[in-house]
């Protein structure tokens, strides 16, 4: 297999990770799901640092983001499928 | 085939039986006066570790039994062969040279008033080095890798570290903890988005409802009492937001991946308490601030801690190995210094997270028969007490 851009821990997570440096718009990306190494693609809606997070569908100000198929919080802005997920558009839900 | 036909180490028995897999002489200050004294006779005595803290005086309540705990629990670990230690005054000083004592290990205790530090620093040297003759005559042993202690508590995490190197650490301790190891994770805040998971890893429903009670105090007591505001960049911290981290709950489920899949924790730890249920995976209630939390660990009694990192946090602690593990690969190609296993592999997918646990098991093992760690070849020697409230 060549070398995912995105992983995504489980099926039900709606956000995956960045895993390669200099990741650009317009990225065709190969996206791996851990949980049984799957794979689909997406493409990058903006440059994304290594590690931080792209939405896989487009998600409204209000949902619940899902990683390792638990909730991590709400989106506070609407997002694009293959957007930038970070604090601009994610909080928690706790203290 | 974790351990690969291959499961012993060569390490120090000690009186106690115990385990340690380093050897140090140690020059233990009671109280923060006493610290200029435990420096001079380290740096007299060649072979000694002095190690200075900011408390001791004042202290009281469940803060004084900490203080206690913390330093004894410090001096009784296996990776210190003999400890002199120095207070301001007999009373304290003597409590923890007893305390010390129950181990069987050489330990002895000088005060500082009615001598001055000269006479002190003289009579201490003296005896520091008579240990220094003693413990590095002492041999390394087989010892079964089962006989070992090994804590775990990751830094400047990401999204790597829950993708890469916290179930690195997890893949190991499921190998181990079977094998008959102890096992310690903590990090009391920093469940907080996974408590529901934690709560159901409890061996028990007892366990579980007594670690969820121990976590909801930390919330009510201390969170939900002193915050100004969400946390922002104290949990998650400026580096985990930098690395990617967005929230408390998404750095949450990555720490507990570090307690694998299979593992249950059978009890649950004050901090710096020594387990006392046997081998097993147990939680200490603790900071998750990388030194104080280390600091802890070490006092309840574990020799090697393994160290899942994204970003890079540069932590040591003077007693114990810190293994640092990484899944980033910008941070191990740009702080390649501080890392002793790499696992970037996990996120190109070219290794799995079963041959990751190998490859940690593999560098407890050297680590345990004497390879010095990024963080002990850079010097690094944090220790750090936990304090629960101001003096008096």
């Amino acid at each position: 297999m060549s070398e995912p851009h995105l992983l995504v821990h489980e099926h039900k997570d709606n956000v995956g990770v960045v895993v390669v440096e200099g990741l650009k718009a317009g990225t065709d990306m190969l996206c791996v799901v851990t949980a049984d190494n799957s794979s689909f693609n997406l493409t990058a809606k903006a440059d994304v640092p290594i590690g931080h997070k792209i939405a896989l569908s487009d998600l409204k100000s209000g949902d619940t983001a899902i990683k390792y198929g638990e909730d991590i919080g709400r989106f506070v802005a609407d997002v694009e499928k293959g957007g930038h997920v970070h604090v601009q558009n994610l909080k928690t839900k706790r203290w | 085939m974790a351990l690969n036909g291959n499961s012993t180490v060569l390490a120090y028995r000690r009186e106690n039986d115990r385990v340690g897999v380093r050897n140090y002489v140690v020059i233990l200050p009671v109280d923060d006066i006493s610290n200029a004294a435990c420096e001079s006779v380290a740096n007299n005595i060649k072979g000694t570790i002095a190690l200075p803290h900011s408390y001791g005086r004042l202290q009281f309540g469940e803060d004084l039994d900490l203080h206690f705990r913390t330093m004894i629990g410090t001096g009784s670990n296996p990776n210190v062969a003999a400890v002199i230690v120095i207070g301001i005054e007999p009373g304290w000083t003597k409590r923890i040279v007893d305390g010390i004592a129950k181990t069987g290990k050489p330990v002895e205790g000088f005060s500082i008033e009615q001598n001055g530090d000269l006479k002190t620093i003289m009579d201490a040297s003296r005896k520091a080095k008579e240990f220094v003759h003693w413990a590095s005559e002492l041999p390394r042993v087989e010892c079964p890798i089962s006989d070992l202690w090994i804590s775990t508590k990751c830094g400047e995490s990401d999204t790597t570290t829950g993708l890469g190197s916290c179930p690195t650490v997890g893949n190991m301790y499921d190998k181990l903890i079977p094998e008959g190891i102890y096992g310690v994770f903590g990090e009391t805040s920093e469940i907080t988005g996974a408590e529901h998971i934690c709560k159901e890893r409890a061996a028990d429903p007892e366990t579980g409802e007594r670690w969820y009670k121990m976590w909801k105090a930390y919330q009510d007591d201390v969170i939900e009492a002193n915050k100004v505001d969400d946390l922002s960049e104290s949990q998650p911290t400026k580096g985990n937001i930098e690395g990617g981290l967005t929230t408390i709950e998404e750095k949450a489920l990555g720490n507990l991946e570090k307690i694998g899949r299979e593992c249950r924790y059978i009890d649950i730890l004050e901090p710096a308490e020594q387990p006392a249920k046997g081998p097993g995976l147990y939680f200490m209630d603790s900071s998750s601030a990388a030194a104080e939390c280390v600091t802890l660990m070490a006092a309840g009694g574990y020799v090697i801690h393994t160290f899942p990192t994204g970003q890079g946090n540069v932590v040591g602690n003077p007693i114990v190995p810190v293994i640092k593990i990484s899944a980033n690969p910008r941070t191990v190609r740009t702080m390649s210094e501080h890392i002793d296993v790499d696992v970037t592999g996990i996120l190109r997918r070219d290794m799995t997270i079963d041959e990751a646990g190998d490859s940690l098991i593999d560098m407890i093992r050297r680590t345990a028969n004497g390879r010095k760690t990024a963080a002990e070849a850079l010097g690094h020697r944090e220790f750090v007490m936990t304090k629960l409230y101001r003096s008096a």
